[in-house]
């Protein structure tokens, strides 16, 4: 079985993001960026299917700016093959947008032919949640979103999803796409040797215009804003001050 | 303008408070057509006639359509989509999963999360956990938008739209529903309570998790709860709040145990009063807190609760 995992470089989850004043953006120059936590737990599965002798092959790739190498060298050295790079966008500030990544990892996948599309449920730049779905939506096969748990029995995957009102275990057939959730399980750290190995491993640069597909943005970023902030409150001194408080709020 | 908006649907019964949130949402772009799906939906459909603003309703059943499977019920929007030019729906995980299928096979953006509706095509929405706030205006000819419960109040009822029926597509068969485990509960739903309790990794314990459950039943609030705390087993998953979680943002949020990382904000920092219980004075959740309480929450949950 074969294993397609796409992966996004976005700023680290720790970073404390910064608003440009010209309501362009968020800063990006200079801060710390980071493989995608979900997409971190999505290489990790595909490791350890690989581990149970249930994958054969990993192959990871990623689509956005040159840099994005750097996520695929993590994900190599996490265990995984072989890597793509699709540069899509010169300015680290342009992020491509779900259809336009789920357009081209589509056609990634006529290439390679993989059993099971591992991804992580929402980048935590964009929060989007959309891609896997975008991408199970243009290949016409099944998906198995916001997974804390999968089994592959024969030609099928069972998924537990986490949903608002619990759990949900769904049977998809295979090929499949299965986005996944926190709970899946706990990434592993690459080791200094695996890092060292991982530089050698297969990395093919390709580009947006080589899958003949058009990553103009269906929409416009018209302003990007702080979110208005609450106003300072106090620190009580006592739970009967507390309750005091609530009540003059009518909170209680 | 004519809008489809997709009704939340749970094993047959209309969640009555996300649609109606995604109805007042959806007014601002046209004339509402309500969509209730599922293996059996006529209740849910009936039920959502009678919400405000809706003019009318679609009914789909089908046994393909139970447990809102993405496959079968974005191809029954699909099918349906040429006589609208907004597709929508309250976020929800049913939502999530189907809309960006359903954008997708339409060939246009999804626009995930909407907060705010500036005009037809423009949406605010927030990126970065909450961090920043963006507008964006679509250029695609159908918008397809789920839009963020908490910012929206229900539209209210005394409607009487008509009821119509229309049959589900063809079923690509491509999944089928195992099981779910869904938690039984007599407290008031996370989402749409007036006062949430929340207890972080700082509870401790599966067991003194009790401790929050007995504050929150005395004050008739739902209770939340930290991705360290579900991690740890504390807590079931539906109970998250956060970024990646249910957001809420009820009259009284309680914070117990609760460090105030930034994803865990993003779930509750629009909530009107916030408390937060934490031993820690350096804790971050006190930053956005109206009323802090420095204290061990051993001693001080059982007090409040006693006070109350
Ligand atoms: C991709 C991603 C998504 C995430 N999504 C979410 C999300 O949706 N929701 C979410 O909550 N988190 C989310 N997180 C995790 C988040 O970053 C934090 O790790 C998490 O919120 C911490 O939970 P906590 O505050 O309970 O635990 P901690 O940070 O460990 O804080 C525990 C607190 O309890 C206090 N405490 C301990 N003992 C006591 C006591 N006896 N009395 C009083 N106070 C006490 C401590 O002082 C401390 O402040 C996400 C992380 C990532 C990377």
């Amino acid at each position: 079985m074969k294993v397609l995992v796409p992966v996004k470089r976005v700023i680290d989850y720790n970073v404390k993001v910064r608003v440009k004043a010209d309501g362009s953006g968020v800063d990006l120059a200079n801060v710390k960026m980071s493989m995608n936590p979900f997409d971190e737990i999505a290489v990790e599965e595909a490791i350890r299917l690989k581990e149970a002798g249930k994958a054969d092959e990993i192959v990871v790739v990623s689509i956005g700016v040159k840099q994005s190498q750097e996520t695929l060298r993590t994900a190599l050295a996490m265990g995984a093959d072989r890597a793509i790079l699709v540069v899509a966008a010169e300015d680290v500030h342009t992020d491509i947008e779900p259809l336009a990544v789920a357009k081209i990892l589509a056609k990634v996948v006529e290439e390679e032919k993989p059993d099971i599309v591992l991804a992580g449920k929402q980048a935590i730049d964009n929060d989007m949640n959309a891609t896997g779905q975008m991408l199970a939506a243009l290949l016409g096969w099944s998906q198995g979103t916001f997974a804390s748990e999968l089994n592959i029995e024969g030609d099928n995957a069972v998924v537990t999803r986490e949903v608002d009102g619990g759990l949900q275990t769904i049977k998809v057939s295979m090929p499949t796409i299965v986005t996944v959730d926190l709970r899946l399980n706990e990434p592993r750290y690459a080791s200094l040797p695996n890092i060292m190995k991982a530089k050698k491993k297969p990395l093919d640069e390709k580009t947006a215009a080589d899958y003949g597909v058009d990553t103009a943005p269906r929409l416009e970023i018209v302003k990007t804003e702080e979110p208005a902030a609450r106003a300072a409150g106090i620190i009580v001194g006592s739970v009967d001050e507390l309750v005091e408080k609530l009540k003059e709020a009518g909170a209680v | 303008m004519a809008v489809l908006l997709l009704a939340e649907v749970n094993n047959g019964e209309l969640a009555m408070d996300a649609t109606a949130k995604a109805v007042t949402a959806a007014k601002a772009l046209g004339d509402v057509t309500v969509l209730a799906a599922g293996a059996s939906a006529a209740a849910a459909g009936e039920a959502a006639a009678k919400i405000d603003g809706v003019s009318k309703v679609l009914v789909a059943e089908d046994p393909s359509l139970g447990h809102r499977l993405a496959e079968s019920t974005a191809a029954l929007i699909v099918s349906l989509a040429d006589d609208y030019e907004h597709i929508v729906a309250p976020a929800t995980t049913d939502a999530k999963n189907v809309m960006p299928r359903v954008a997708a096979l339409l060939d246009v953006m999804v626009i995930s999360d909407a907060s705010g509706v500036v005009d037809a095509n423009t949406f605010e929405r927030p990126i970065y956990a909450g961090n920043a706030v963006q507008t964006v205006k679509s250029s695609d000819a159908k918008k397809v938008v789920t839009f963020r419960t908490s910012t929206f109040d229900a539209a209210g009822e005394g409607g009487s739209a008509s009821v119509e029926t229309v049959s589900a597509a063809d079923n690509p068969g491509l999944s089928e529903w195992v099981e779910d485990k869904v938690a039984e509960s007599d407290r008031p739903e996370l989402t749409s309570a007036g006062v949430v309790v929340s207890g972080g990794r700082g509870v401790g314990s599966e067991e003194d998790f009790a401790l929050i459950e007995k504050l929150a039943d005395k004050l008739g609030a739902a209770v939340g709860a930290s991705r360290a705390a579900v991690d740890s087993g504390y807590a079931p998953n539906d109970w998250q709040v956060g970024q990646t979680g249910k957001v809420v943002a009820p009259d009284l949020y309680i914070a117990v145990g609760i460090s105030g990382a930034i994803q865990h904000l993003a779930g509750m920092k629009d909530s009107k009063i916030i408390v937060a219980i934490n031993k820690d004075e350096e804790a971050p959740i006190f930053q956005v807190a109206d009323f802090g309480l420095v204290a061990d929450l051993f001693e001080a949950v059982p007090a409040l609760t006693e006070k109350l």
